[in-house]
């Protein structure tokens, strides 16, 4: 995975002296085939983005009342948790198996073959990942406020701590989807495989039920891994402090939040970093 | 002047307690067709891809242009194309816009509507990569390994699916880059592909390369005997010789005229490499 910036890369050829394109450059190049790709594809699409739409509205019919001794409705529990499941998703889900599918059919070792800077590759999908994360983000929130008179905060600090916890966690489940495509044995088995983590955290990470209610064994498996932390950290963005008795520390925990956003990214980045391969498992 | 653009001293590579390739010397000269000639498992993909720089010898020199592939950087890859056995991937994107995506990672790209032309694949520019062919498929592939403009192209197993008027056309491509001094490295099963495009042909087995020459040489073909047939009046006749002239004209002093069904024939590059093959197994 190492590779040089190519921004001095000067180089004399036959043809006349020319220069490698740059990084960024290239990596621009790779979010706009991968967004192009993706909406080509309407399963993914609908993956992507009804689902979570749908879980909204269905949860959101089910439910109703508030969360524990406060007077915060469930539903708007609900839409943070589950614009932070929609991170995890568009991130380690969809990111996760098309690098594995990208892998088992060979788009990988072809692209090793050129002189794309590899560092590209992986600026792409973050791109890719990031964009589709807003969007799906955007809709969400939209629906949220049309649908469950969700207000967007007014106040300044509440946006800033969106701003890192959004980026945080795209950073980190990027990472970890991209380490985690090189599990699965097989590009039919990828998204399969890679969903597995995902639909159980998202039970016990405080989602679909709030997560106080959870008993507490769940809660302490669920305190482990990221998507509890980003659920978290988005009600503290969109929820009234008002609901703070009924989180699990009586506070928003910001720094656990960022803390432990930032370990499991650089757990990812080190797999990403050791165990990333450009080609196949039945490829040597 | 033309020097090397491949020059190889003792590569080995082992997997695990098999010995893939087993001390190969090798020189590819800059401007030549080579075609590396083997039976499946002899090596040869092991070989191309140690070249590609996608695998890694154990030991022994290799330089490819100058540089060990092994050590490989950005600038290195862009004097070189790979047509490998690539799959279906990139299946919703069409013809053109994958060509014009990879032309963005070279430093001095060829047109492309030069290379979508070249390859035949004018009429399905704008077609996505899923309702293509089989060899059409492949021409994308080699598209994707000319668009940067490389020195040296390698062609691993390059027209398997082919029909024959496809690979005929796919030859004169192949010719095309060689005129305009591309160095061409090829695998390939079809001997008549080795004899219509190769200058040299080289044959692996056993994790070594056994022959080297050009195809009208190879196994001393040029020099081996002859066999003069015709239809006898007690059906079909032959003689092998050395002579193939001398015998002609005996059998027409015989025949007091014209021979029924007369031809001259040598072993072909089929016959002389499989006859290899048997040798060494």
């Amino acid at each position: 995975m190492t590779t040089t910036a190519s921004s001095g890369g000067g180089l004399d050829m036959a043809h006349g002296a020319t220069r490698l394109p740059g990084t960024f450059q290239v990596g621009f190049a790779r979010a706009r085939i991968e967004l192009r790709n993706f909406f080509r594809e309407t399963d993914g699409m609908l993956f992507t983005f009804a689902l979570p739409l749908l879980l909204l509205l269905i949860f959101g019919a089910i439910f109703n009342g508030t969360v524990g001794n406060t007077d915060v409705s469930y539903r708007q529990y609900f839409i943070a948790g589950i614009i932070a499941s929609g991170m995890m998703s568009t991130t380690f889900n969809i990111l996760g198996s098309a690098v594995a599918v990208e892998r088992e059919e060979g788009t990988l070792k072809r692209l090793a073959g050129t002189p794309m800077p590899k560092t590209a590759y992986f600026v792409g999908k973050i791109l890719f990942a990031t964009v589709l994360t807003i969007m799906e983000t955007i809709i969400m929130l939209g629906v949220g406020m049309l649908v469950y008179g969700l207000r967007l905060p007014a106040q300044p600090a509440r946006w800033l701590t969106f701003g890192w916890v959004f980026l945080l966690s795209i950073a980190t489940c990027t990472l970890l989807g991209m380490a985690a495509s090189t599990v699965p044995r097989s590009s039919r088995s990828a998204a399969a495989v890679i969903s597995l983590p995902y639909l159980l955290l998202q039970f016990i990470s405080g989602v679909y039920f709030p997560f106080t209610t959870l008993p507490k064994f769940m809660q302490q498996i669920a305190a482990i891994f990221p998507l509890k932390w980003m659920c978290q950290g988005l009600r503290s963005v969109f929820l009234p402090d008002a609901l703070l008795p009924a989180e699990p520390a009586d506070s928003w925990e910001h720094w656990k939040v960022a803390l432990i956003l930032v370990a499991w990214g650089a757990a990812g980045l080190y797999l990403c970093l050791t165990s990333f391969r450009w080609t196949s498992r039945n490829d040597g | 002047m033309t020097g090397q653009a491949i020059r190889v001293r003792g590569m080995r590579k082992r997997y695990g307690d098999v010995v893939a390739i087993d001390g190969l010397d090798l020189d590819i000269r800059q401007g030549e067709i080579f075609a590396l000639l083997g039976p499946n498992g002899a090596g040869k993909s092991t070989t191309i891809e140690i070249f590609e720089g996608y695998r890694y010898r154990d030991s022994g020199e290799v330089s490819v242009l100058g540089v060990d592939p092994g050590a490989g950087d950005r600038p290195w890859r862009a004097r070189i194309g790979i047509v490998s056995q690539f799959g279906q991937d990139m299946a919703v994107s069409t013809v053109r816009e994958i060509v014009s995506h990879f032309a963005k990672f070279y430093p001095n790209p060829r047109e492309i509507d030069e290379v979508i032309e070249q390859t035949g694949l004018a009429q399905k520019a704008d077609a996505r990569l899923h309702s293509l062919s089989g060899g059409q498929r492949r021409r994308v592939d080699v598209a994707l390994g000319i668009i940067g403009r490389p020195e040296l192209v390698f062609l691993d197993e390059p027209t398997t699916g082919f029909d024959p008027e496809a690979r005929r056309q796919f030859w004169d491509l192949v010719r095309g880059l060689a005129r305009d001094g591309t160095t061409i490295m090829l695998t390939t099963h079809y001997l008549e592909e080795a004899e219509a495009l190769a200058d040299r042909v080289g044959v692996i087995f056993g994790g070594r390369l056994q022959a080297l020459s050009t195809p009208a040489t190879l196994g001393g073909r040029d020099r081996a005997a002859a066999r003069v047939s015709w239809v006898g009046t007690d059906g079909p006749r032959s003689i092998e010789t050395f002579s193939p002239a001398k015998t002609v004209v005996d059998v027409f002093s015989w025949y007091g005229g014209e021979v029924p069904g007369l031809t001259i024939t040598r072993p072909s590059l089929e016959d002389v490499y499989l006859a290899m093959i048997k040798d060494a197994g």
